[in-house]
């Protein structure tokens, strides 16, 4: 009988010891009105991790996010380094307006200490809504975050449709993006800027059928913040 | 206050602040630093400014710990001449100089040279005090009439060795100058105009949140400006960490 309880009590000593895990939802919601986000990456990841640096270079893997909403990059890059990833929790494109939530459990990776966000801004060349690896809230309750739209700085903001692959020039125009954008703008004179930045916003213009631009302005332009993330503790 | 919390954190209470129930996050990791000893009456902190926009070069950051019977500016009420100089041409010495001689003031300090975009500054700045209560910082959005960041009055008084704030700023216009955007008028390399002057043509005399620039790409013709001129909030971050 004492050969079964004692382990059983140095268990139950190791799992009540560390309080640094929890059970976590984290909701997402875009506060812009006219721009999509492309698939979410919702990470809970080490403290020494990040996606997106203020200020530095984008890394290959930020850039094909922040270009065509490609996270398989960032995704793996987290994986690698034993992080808990959700991907694409909307099941598409998150709308102006709609939420999404994400479940997330770090009792068994408690390393996993912070939470990081991103996905791509449609319409525009490189833009992305990103939470930057913010520390998980440890005690029960109910946490707000205002988000922030930041420009990649890997491609020129010329604003017509074109492809979303790291390089290449335009944005792409999926569903309702399309829909809601112009069409044959000449482009915008820009010019790539080599580093991560608080996105200026879109210009845009009013002639859907030309113009310089593809972008609405009357339709897509926004304002921080972009996105509100709530995350309650369980 | 409002519009401090706005975008910004207490980045040592990060999960305990709160400005009107919103936590806001930290815009990216921040640099470290080696705690050193403590010896008394000395207060040293390191102060980094991350320049946020794409293409506004921020003229040179001006530094100030003070009291709350110093203020740099009040919404709504007229600028100083000292920070019209600043906002208009990104001359800081008025402002440190009567910052210097203000009793509510115990220390000043201003960068070297402009901070370009994505580009981060660190200084250090120090009181032979016991304690220091407020901080604040100011540069101008150079590529404008009379845009300027600042931070004001951040309370500075409780952190201990080691520990940091980190804060976003936000864009306000001076007030002191119409955002006319001609050639001539903008003192940033974008156009190389002129800075100060005394007239006061703004559409109000008062400092207030700025709109932002139209540019000559959205159809303002005569503006020298362009698209890449533009920014959103917020313009910079600026982490406060007391080393001493």
């Amino acid at each position: 009988m004492k050969l079964i309880q004692l382990p059983t009590a140095v268990l139950a000593g190791v799992l009540s010891a560390p309080v640094l895990a929890a059970d976590y939802s984290v909701t997402v919601t875009n506060l812009t009105r006219g721009i999509y986000f492309t698939p979410l990456l919702v990470s809970a990841h080490p403290a020494d991790m990040s996606l997106f640096n203020p200020g530095a270079e984008a890394s290959p893997a930020l850039q094909a996010m922040a270009e065509g909403g490609d996270i398989s990059g960032l995704s793996s890059a987290l994986s690698d380094g034993g992080a808990i990833i959700v991907e694409n929790p909307a099941g598409g494109l998150l709308g102006p307006a709609q939420s999404t939530e994400v479940m997330i459990n770090n009792d068994d990776a408690p390393d996993n200490t912070n939470l990081s966000i991103v996905a791509m801004m449609l319409p525009t060349n490189d833009g992305f809504v990103g939470m930057p690896a913010v520390a998980l809230p440890m005690d029960q309750g109910t946490y707000h975050y205002n988000v922030l739209g930041y420009d990649a700085g890997t491609e020129a903001n010329n604003e017509i449709r074109g492809s979303g692959a790291p390089g290449e020039a335009g944005f792409p125009a999926p569903g309702p993006v399309d829909t809601a954008s112009g069409t044959n703008g000449t482009g915008i004179n820009a010019e790539v800027e080599g580093f991560v930045h608080v996105h200026r916003n879109v210009l845009g213009d009013t002639d859907a059928a030309g113009g310089a631009s593809d972008i609405v302005s009357t339709v897509h332009r926004w304002l921080n913040p972009v996105a509100r993330v709530t995350i309650t503790v369980n | 206050m409002t519009n401090r919390c706005w975008f910004a954190i207490p980045a040592v209470l990060l999960a305990l602040a709160g400005c009107d129930g919103v936590n806001n996050p930290p815009i990216g990791p921040a640099p470290m630093n080696d705690p050193e000893p403590d010896p008394p009456a000395t207060r040293e902190f390191q102060v980094s400014v991350l320049n946020l926009t794409a293409g506004q070069p921020l003229s040179p950051i001006a530094l100030i710990l003070h009291d709350s019977s110093w203020e740099m500016f009040q919404l709504g009420a007229p600028a100083s001449v000292a920070v019209e100089t600043l906002a208009e041409g990104g001359d800081n010495s008025m402002l440190l100089d009567e910052a210097d001689g203000d009793a509510g003031v115990v220390a000043t300090t201003s960068a070297g040279g402009p901070l370009p975009p994505g580009a981060t500054e660190l200084l250090t700045i120090s009181a032979e005090e016991d304690s220091v209560d407020l901080f604040s910082m100011m540069t101008m959005l150079v590529n404008t009439n009379d845009a300027i960041t600042a931070a004001r009055n951040i309370s500075i008084a409780s952190l201990d060795v080691g520990e940091r704030i980190e804060i976003t700023t936000l864009s306000y216009d001076a007030g002191t100058e119409a955002n006319s955007e001609l050639a001539g008028t903008i003192p940033g390399p974008a156009d190389g105009g002129e800075g100060f002057n005394a007239a006061r043509d703004d559409i109000a005399d008062e400092v207030r949140g700025h709109s932002g620039v139209v540019t000559s790409d959205d159809g303002h013709s005569d503006s020298v400006l362009t698209q890449a001129h533009r920014w959103d909030n917020p313009v910079a971050r600026v982490i406060i960490t007391r080393i001493d």
